[in-house]
């Protein structure tokens, strides 16, 4: 049962989410990591951690991600290595690409996977539908070869020394037909940092309407937190992106994290679920978020939020 | 121009869940449908780049007659036409080849797809579509911005963290577009009704191709430990979430 994990690296640095694919691989058996950059040597190192087999390097024309250059490299890889699993990060530059290649070889294809495991040869995926209410295993039947999209933060980061011999592998580049060309910074703000808050008071589309936000803002002052918000409100126009918590926004870990109509979804709960104790208040007892706090109300979040203003 | 706009009548899971006798998805009594939040997003995207540069929007879907509800919302927001694939799949593989003989026939100059669909979460049909089409693409847009005459488009993508990757794509090209790109208009009760009178225009498609997987069993999740619920009236909740920040921040 080979392996082939593609790395992922921005501005230089390998990602998290690389290691994290390495912790998923290596239990299901020797791990080869692909390297796909313009100078791949320098990264080398940051991928050679335990349980890695292999590390192969393609050179491509480009320093940051571009699809082209990774569907034709993690093809010939494939078609070349023949892994049992590839696998890549449910992340946003995999999503331009992964399903693309997989398609084209007619691999097995299943994406933001959280789950793995071998039954005798077959390689079973867990993943979640509706609203991660349910979940779901699904298997390939037919499919020599699979290629997995993990959900990020989901396994521990591999770490410890490597013994990884290095290779490098030829690809024949066509001309990139989307090609980068550069890196934008999100709008800085004056904005407080909610990164640096010890109380986060988050909302979410359970508010309902924006003059709701009012109220939330005047309780969270009044419990001395900081307010953040879920994507929705952010996509509305309600909340400025400076207080978004999630996969898109600020990952924040504060002491106490407090929410009110927020459902969950994964991308949101990726980017506050290491936080100290996390309370939730929402009028949906399967709520998402429930999987992920320490103390739950299935409650009206308006006769809360009345009641507990009263109590600072 | 011409762009094609793929949307998806997405299901939605309520309070309380029952599965299908075979155990591999949740039995429909349980389930309510809703047009894909991304979907409104691409629509009202390729609405403003007509209504700027002239031509038509094209709505294309995915499934069964009850999914014309979702082309209908788009129609009444200002779409010219919508064409629905007869299919059962669901799978992104599946979906993309439906869709692909007939968004290939309209010979788009661009085509929109939402990031991903609210119930399946897999960002993954639209980037299928485009290499079934054999076109460029870019996922998870937040900036469009067309230069008709050179036939390329300069998008933005969110990357995780908000970082922006700024990319140039050659057109025709398949983009998924992320919500919060614009402000989805609302359809007036007048364009909602004249929506009700137009003709979807339905194709069937022929598929013998692998599915990208197989469900083999659907179940709720264990909750783990989970959250320790607290009981109540609001003040008694109000009460207990007081002591649990106070003794927390000291």
């Amino acid at each position: 049962m080979s392996v082939l994990v593609v790395a992922e690296h921005i501005r230089g640095q390998v990602r998290d989410v690389t290691r994290e694919l390495i912790t998923a691989g290596r239990e299901l058996g020797p791990v080869t990591v692909a390297v796909i950059a313009r100078d791949p040597a320098p990264l080398v190192d940051a991928v050679n951690v335990e349980g890695v087999a292999e590390i192969v390097t393609v050179q491509v024309a480009t320093d940051e991600f571009e699809n082209d250059a990774y569907q034709s490299a993690v093809e010939a890889l494939i078609t070349d290595r023949r892994p049992r699993v590839t696998l890549l990060g449910f992340t946003v530059n995999s999503m331009g690409y992964g399903p693309a290649a997989a398609a084209k070889l007619g691999l097995g294809f299943a994406s933001d996977v959280h789950g793995v495991a071998l039954e005798g040869d077959a390689v079973v995926a867990t993943r979640s539908f509706y609203g991660s209410k349910v979940s779901a295993e699904l298997d390939f039947p037919g499919a020599e070869s699979v290629m997995l999209l993990l959900r990020p933060t989901t396994w521990v980061p591999a770490e410890g020394p490597g013994g990884a011999s290095v290779s490098s592998f030829e690809v024949t580049a066509s001309p990139s037909r989307a090609r980068h060309l550069e890196l934008v910074e999100p709008a800085t703000s004056t904005d407080v940092d909610i990164t640096q808050a010890g109380f986060l008071l988050s909302i979410g589309r359970g508010i309902g309407e924006k003059e709701n936000v009012e109220m939330f803002r005047e309780l969270a002052e009044k419990m001395g937190a900081t307010l953040s918000v879920s994507r929705p409100l952010v996509d509305a126009g309600w909340m400025p992106a400076s207080r978004q918590v999630g996969q898109s926004g600020k990952t924040v870990k504060p002491t106490v994290y407090l929410a009110f109509g927020i459902s969950g979804a994964v991308q949101h709960l990726a980017g506050m679920k290491t936080s100290g104790t996390i309370i939730a208040v929402n009028t949906d007892p399967e709520a998402a978020i429930f999987n992920v706090a320490h103390y739950g109300a299935r409650a009206d979040l308006f006769d809360v939020a009345e009641e507990l203003e009263k109590l600072f | 121009m011409r762009i094609v706009v793929c949307i998806k009548q997405v299901l939605v899971l309520g309070d309380e869940v029952e599965f299908q006798d075979d155990g591999l998805d949740v039995d429909p009594d349980y389930l309510d449908s809703a047009l894909n939040e991304w979907d409104s997003f691409a629509t009202e995207e390729a609405l403003q780049l007509r209504e700027r540069l002239g031509g038509e929007v094209v709505l294309v879907t995915c499934g069964a007659r009850e999914s014309e509800a979702a082309l209908r919302r788009c129609l009444a927001m200002g779409a010219d036409r919508a064409i629905r694939v007869e299919a059962t799949g669901r799978d992104p593989f599946t979906v993309a080849r439906a869709l692909a003989e007939v968004v290939r026939a309209e010979s788009p100059d661009l085509v929109f797809c939402g990031v991903q669909s609210s119930d399946a979460v897999q960002a993954a049909t639209g980037t299928v579509l485009a290499e079934l089409l054999g076109l460029p693409r870019a996922a998870v847009v937040t900036r469009v911005g067309y230069d008709e005459d050179a036939r390329k488009v300069v998008v933005d993508r969110e990357l995780e963290g908000g970082l922006l990757d700024r990319v140039e794509v050659d057109t025709p090209a398949v983009l998924t577009i992320q919500t919060g790109i614009n402000e989805p208009r609302y359809a007036n009760l007048r364009a909602i009704k004249q929506a009700e009178q137009v003709e979807v225009d339905v194709r069937s498609a022929a598929d013998d191709g692998m599915p990208a997987y197989r469900v083999r069993r659907m179940f709720v999740p264990e909750r783990g430990e989970g959250a320790e619920m607290i009981d109540g009236s609001p003040a008694e909740i109000a009460g207990r979430i007081a002591a649990i920040v106070k003794e927390r921040l000291g």
